[in-house]
């Protein structure tokens, strides 16, 4: 099994089901909105333009960290986010391979009643 | 991101043909490549042998849950459960469901599988290696078989 594979398997041991708890939440998917440009951000920075608290926002963000989909990271004094979306693509990976498998039953069904 | 498989396929033959081919349980196995013990039985452990192509060796078991005639047949099982030395029973499952609607045309069949969220992560990688072992290819076997032999 190659490297990649291997990370993914660690990056989804942490998030597991959390992963989908995680992303049943508006004020999440928000945060991952704005963690998914790319740039780790300062709880300050996600705090901007929400009516949420500041400390609000940091139990939101632990409820990310958790899942493995956000991870913080230091910079210098102050603690930043930043999104990995490995988790999130492992579990989209795994329903991208039961899906086909279904086409093809279907397919197979479609067939055999049809006929 | 959802935690559920939803497909909807249109169907040019009637409910209850189609109802046919999903409970019968000799039927069900004709097309879904497996060869089951007995009818299905609601809240009863449906048991059998895959006969996919390079998967027979593998057991299949499900646990029927509602059969409503021509409307709604669902079971449990445990997905990708290809480890042979492995113990699923305490693990949780997923729900299949299929759901018939009379059309001007035939059905319209519904099916949805839930509940991956609570499949731990080390399952979903055996459904890479099982991906990585062929499976597209048995898929396209198949395929043309069919295609040829319908």
């Amino acid at each position: 099994m190659s490297q990649r594979s291997h990370r993914r398997v660690t990056a989804a041991e942490r998030g597991r089901a959390a992963i989908f708890a995680a992303l049943g939440d508006e004020t999440r998917l928000l945060l991952i909105a704005k963690l998914c440009s790319g740039q780790p951000h300062s709880i300050s920075e996600l705090t901007v333009g929400s009516k949420l608290t500041r400390q609000a926002i940091t139990k939101h963000l632990r409820v990310l960290q958790r899942a493995g989909i956000v991870h913080g990271v230091r910079a210098g004094r102050e603690q930043r986010f930043e999104f990995d979306p490995e988790p999130m693509q492992e579990i989209k990976q795994y329903l991208d391979i039961v899906s086909e498998q279904w086409d093809q039953a279907l397919a197979r069904l479609k067939l055999f009643v049809e006929d | 991101m959802n935690d559920r498989i939803e497909k909807r396929i249109e169907l040019k033959a009637s409910v209850s043909r189609v109802w046919q081919a999903l409970t019968d349980y000799r039927e069900f196995g004709e097309w879904f490549r497996v060869k089951l013990d007995g009818p299905f039985v609601v809240g009863e452990v449906s048991r059998g042998q895959i006969t996919y192509p390079g998967y027979e060796h593998l057991k299949w078991e499900a646990v029927v849950q509602k059969i409503e005639a021509e409307r709604l047949f669902s079971f449990t099982w445990h997905p990708y459960a290809i480890d042979t030395k492995v113990d699923y029973s305490k693990e949780p499952q997923t729900l299949v469901e299929f759901k018939l609607e009379k059309t001007p045309t035939g059905t319209l069949l519904l099916l949805s599988e839930s509940g991956f969220d609570k499949i731990p992560a080390g399952r979903r990688m055996e459904a890479f290696r099982m991906n990585d072992g062929g499976w597209t290819q048995q898929m396209k076997n198949i395929e043309h078989h069919v295609t040829e032999k319908p």
